[in-house]
């Protein structure tokens, strides 16, 4: 035992990088929902950056350390404190076995990352730490933490040490408004090109219910579908398809109402039709959206989302040889 | 003693009342006791209680029923 849980936070969870490659078997891809973050805070260690680390939603927990450790808290402004004493986020420090991590209120984003020297050790569950708490399945024992929980470090080691930081304009945040570049997709056309316009020119609001499973946005005006004949085994609702594969990212619009971007525990099929998807560069930052946040969607190419691939890798290698 | 807060430890929308047909947990005058629940957080498809971390009398509410809420809004004022 290395760490034991005094208080949970709200939905605190173990995530690595992810259990990529069974989603066509329903089984989401799952771990972190800013995946920038979690891969910083894992730098600032000293651990492999796909080691699996704390993301913590809202609200931080409270964890009484057993062994020394270093950590670091990335993602979302959640101030650490040590024993009730301040300490940097976006930066390594030192925690004494006996010590209490605890957090501060949240200031701005939504998901905190806690890596802790070593790494979490929880089971590998097809590939990979990460909890997919609607399925049960991996992290610590299939769901969020609760109290008196006590998690295992793969080894109890000091990593890269305390005092490593990175710099303001390598910590990748969204805006306000946040923007998300998005691609029109696959039923674009299903929507009249008045409401392909509005989609793009609204501010929408974060809704409260978004979480792991998808982000679902409200405030803009109504997706109006063209008329056209129901295909054979379709809902009868505009926005019903027959039943299809849903990528990571899309976007569906259940009703025409609200759209919904799917995210890391997101279902892998169902029969809305699906007018775009967030490209994977800014799935991040769809993480670190708070209730009620404004957002706008931001068309883009597959050129302009190839080159904004290219340049969320940059900025990592960017962090890497800052860190080296 | 200067007026105490009770904060909000979530962002999300906040309801003073348990349910829309029932009356609100705590209303202006009322008493409130450390580990009372002063209204509810909606946030990721469930409610949260928001318990009081301090004693004395509800003074006002700083935001309405279903408002929306910071983590670390004030969201109600108690005199002693």
């Amino acid at each position: 035992m290395a760490i034991k849980v005094i208080s949970p936070g709200l939905a605190t969870t173990v995530q690595d990088l992810g259990r990529p490659g069974y989603y066509h078997l329903g089984i989401p891809i799952s771990g972190g929902m800013d995946r920038y973050a979690l891969r910083v805070a894992n730098m600032l260690v000293g651990n492999d950056e796909d080691a699996a680390v704390l993301e913590a939603v809202f609200m931080g927990p409270e964890l009484e350390f057993t062994a020394d450790a270093t950590v670091a808290v990335t993602g979302a402004d959640l101030p650490p404190k040590v024993d009730g004493e301040a300490r940097e986020s976006w930066s390594s420090f030192e925690i004494k076995a006996g010590q209490v991590l605890s957090f501060d209120y949240l200031k701005s984003g939504a998901r905190a990352y806690i890596a802790i020297s070593g790494g979490i050790d929880v089971p590998i569950v097809l590939g990979s730490r990460s909890t997919y708490a609607l399925g049960a399945l991996g992290g610590f024992e299939g769901r969020a933490l609760g109290k008196d929980d006590e998690l295992k470090l793969l080894s109890e080691t000091l990593g890269a040490g305390s005092g490593r930081t990175v710099a303001p304009e390598l910590r990748r945040l969204p805006g306000n408004p946040a923007e998300l570049r998005a691609l029109p997709g696959l039923y674009w056309h299903w929507i009249t090109e008045d409401s392909g316009t509005n989609f793009f020119s609204d501010t929408w609001k974060v809704a409260p219910e978004a979480d792991r499973i998808g982000y679902r946005f409200k405030g803009g005006q109504h997706i109006q579908f063209n008329e056209r004949e129901r295909p054979f085994g379709a809902g009868s609702d505009p926005s019903n398809i027959v039943d299809g594969c849903y990528p990571y990212g899309s976007i569906q619009v259940p009703g025409g109402t609200e759209p919904i971007v799917l995210h890391r525990d997101a279902v892998s099929g169902g029969g809305y039709a699906m007018i775009g998807t967030v490209i994977s560069a800014d799935m991040d930052l769809i993480g670190q959206l708070q209730p009620h946040s404004e957002t706008r969607f931001v068309k883009v190419d597959m050129e302009e989302a190839l080159a904004a691939r290219h340049d969320r890798r940059a900025l990592l290698d960017k962090v890497r040889a800052s860190l080296a | 003693m200067a007026n105490k807060q009770v904060l909000s430890p979530l962002p999300g929308t906040f309801y003073r009342k348990p349910t829309p047909d029932d009356p609100a947990y705590k209303s202006e005058g009322d008493s409130v006791a450390v580990g009372d629940v002063i209204g509810l957080v909606e946030v990721m498809k469930s409610f949260h209680e928001v318990k009081s971390d301090a004693s004395g009398t509800v003074g006002s509410f700083l935001v309405e029923n279903e408002d929306a809420v910071m983590a670390g809004q004030p969201i109600l004022e108690l005199s002693d």
